[in-house]
């Protein structure tokens, strides 16, 4: 396809469509086998994250994912997609429970960030996005990170660090949204769009300054119009990722991601 | 960085170091008065700096410059900072925005939002951090991600403790994607320096926010506040927005996150050397009588 011209900001409108493919949509497809299962152990199963075992042949995963409504009624059960604490507790949860069992981990990123409200605060939505930092930095097992769709704030890479991060031609990765970033820096939150070509939140620009790895292409430009053939590049990735990454001896592995984002 | 409150608390709270050079300088006798914000009384400032910046009516933590702080937790003429000379990035090309650093720079005195070396407390060394709201309402980009990274690492080299008083309103706007990034990098530097054993403490102040809540501010093994802070992960005005109805009163204080479990101690400005001094002390093996 001739690719003409796409701006930041209709990259922006396709990552936030309202049926663009979720991380579930992705995992059914990706996973030869998929079980979900829940709860934080301390408050709540927070459903704005899904958590899971899956495989791919004979390769077992830890499946971690920011995951979207797909109508209004989905929307308020996930909360928008927009995590509070108790789902970043229940992804490291399932990341220390990788790391116990030897499994790779992949978390798909689709956020519009981690949710402001007052249980939020009261619950530590700080600290939770913190120790996961903190812990995901030295995982003694391989983590390959998608950003899918909205890549936004804390709240996106409170499951983002990765020994790779990928991202889909049309995802967008950003400190905050647009609108909260024109809101803040210009007070006007109307010039969403001026922020968007400023803010560098697209795959390609974030691949010039090494925030993430490798970009992959959508189907015919977009990833709604053909979701198996999206999900099968990034199987096609996830498989080579890990094979790559079990090569290393695990000291390696997490001292390589030190210094990944060390020279951030 | 979150909220306009923090800007608005700042022009009556601020002891812009600079400013009352300039007004020592001068016979005016109106710049040796500040006003609390809290209980409004006209303060002398030579009684306010005698207290710690605290006032003597009310109680009221004023903030602190890092250069007032660093004189008020180290022993006289043991701090040594870092001398790194680390350039300042413009990842997103903003067009004014290293001018605008060099701009601050000249105005504060400072080299960029957070001040790092090593020092003693009682004659015990530590590694010490201070943010300073005064430059860029101690916003982390690379430059404060870097040095509180080196700090952290410092440490462990040293096998020193390290504190880090923080007060920030969060990653920088302006370095976009680059700042959030500081936060997995501080965040990953507490990791190695717990796995070796060291101890952290960080002390929240007025303001404390976002990237910088959500990194290496509550990663600490002790974390302390001082009273009445600001402190929280999304702004007031974002979350009020988010969920339409007012905050109860004294959210994100630092009386509410004792409340809630998520800080160990308040401790009030007069007392924080030695209460850090203490916990130094409690931190050095099981028997003092071995070292």
């Amino acid at each position: 396809m001739p690719s003409k011209k796409i701006t930041a900001w209709e990259r922006v409108m396709i990552a936030r469509e309202a049926d663009r493919p979720t991380a579930l949509d992705y995992i059914d497809n990706i996973f030869d086998e998929f079980m979900e299962l829940h709860g934080d152990r301390y408050f709540k199963d927070d459903k704005s994250i899904v958590c899971g075992l899956g495989r791919i042949g004979r390769q077992n995963y830890t499946i971690i994912g920011e995951q979207k409504g797909r109508n209004t009624k989905e929307n308020i059960e996930r909360n928008f997609g927009m995590p509070n604490p108790e789902a970043y507790r229940k992804a490291l949860r399932f990341m220390k429970q990788a790391e116990k069992f030897s499994r790779p981990v992949v978390t798909f990123i689709d956020t519009k960030g981690a949710y402001p409200g007052l249980g939020a605060e009261e619950r530590g939505q700080g600290e939770a996005i913190a120790k996961n930092l903190m812990e995901m930095s030295d995982l003694k097992v391989p983590i390959i990170a998608i950003v899918i769709g909205e890549g936004s704030s804390g709240g996106a890479l409170a499951i983002g660090v990765g020994d790779r991060v990928l991202m889909l031609e049309n995802a967008i990765y950003s400190i905050l949204s647009p609108e909260g970033y024109a809101s803040i820096l210009w007070k006007d939150s109307s010039r969403a769009e001026e922020a968007a070509e400023k803010m560098k939140l697209t795959a390609k620009d974030l691949l010039k300054l090494g925030v993430i790895d490798e970009v992959l292409k959508e189907p015919n430009g977009n990833a709604k119009t053909d979701i198996e053939k999206m999900s099968e590049t990034m199987k096609k990735k996830i498989v080579s990722i890990t094979k790559e990454l079990q090569e290393l001896d695990v000291n390696e592995l997490v001292e390589n991601r030190y210094q990944k984002f060390r020279n951030m | 960085m979150v909220i306009d409150k923090i800007k608005k608390r700042i022009e009556y709270d601020n002891e812009n170091d600079v400013q009352e050079n300039e007004e020592h300088r001068s016979d005016i006798p109106v710049g040796k008065w500040v006003k609390c914000s809290k209980c409004k009384q006209i303060l002398y400032k030579e009684d306010l700096h005698k207290n710690f910046s605290v006032c003597p009516n009310c109680g009221n933590h004023f903030r602190l410059s890092s250069r007032r702080r660093v004189s008020q937790i180290i022993d006289e003429g043991t701090f040594e900072e870092f001398d790194l000379k680390i350039d300042a990035d413009n990842p997103l090309k903003m067009d004014d925005y290293i001018k605008k650093l060099q701009t601050l720079r000249e105005k504060t005195g400072l080299d960029e939002a957070v001040k790092c070396g090593i020092g003693k407390i009682n004659s015990e060394e530590v590694v010490l951090c201070v943010m300073d709201s005064n430059f860029l309402m101690g916003s982390m980009g690379k430059v404060v991600g870097e040095k509180i990274t080196y700090s952290i690492e410092k440490a462990i080299e040293l096998k020193l403790p390290i504190i880090i008083f923080c007060a920030s309103g969060g990653a920088r706007m302006q370095e976009g994607i680059v700042s959030l990034m500081q936060m997995a990098k501080t965040s990953a530097a507490v990791k190695k320096l717990n796995k070796e054993g060291n101890l952290y403490i960080s002390v929240l102040t007025d303001p404390t926010y976002g990237g910088v809540t959500a990194s290496f501010a509550t990663l600490g093994d002790i974390i302390l506040a001082e009273p009445n802070a600001m402190i929280g992960f999304a702004g007031q005005r974002v979350i009020k927005q988010t969920i339409g109805q007012d905050l109860p009163e004294g959210f994100q204080t630092s009386e509410f996150l004792l409340e809630h479990g998520f800080i160990d101690k308040i401790v009030n400005r007069k007392d924080m050397k030695e209460t850090l001094y203490k916990l130094i002390l409690l931190h050095k093996g099981g028997n003092r009588d071995a070292e």
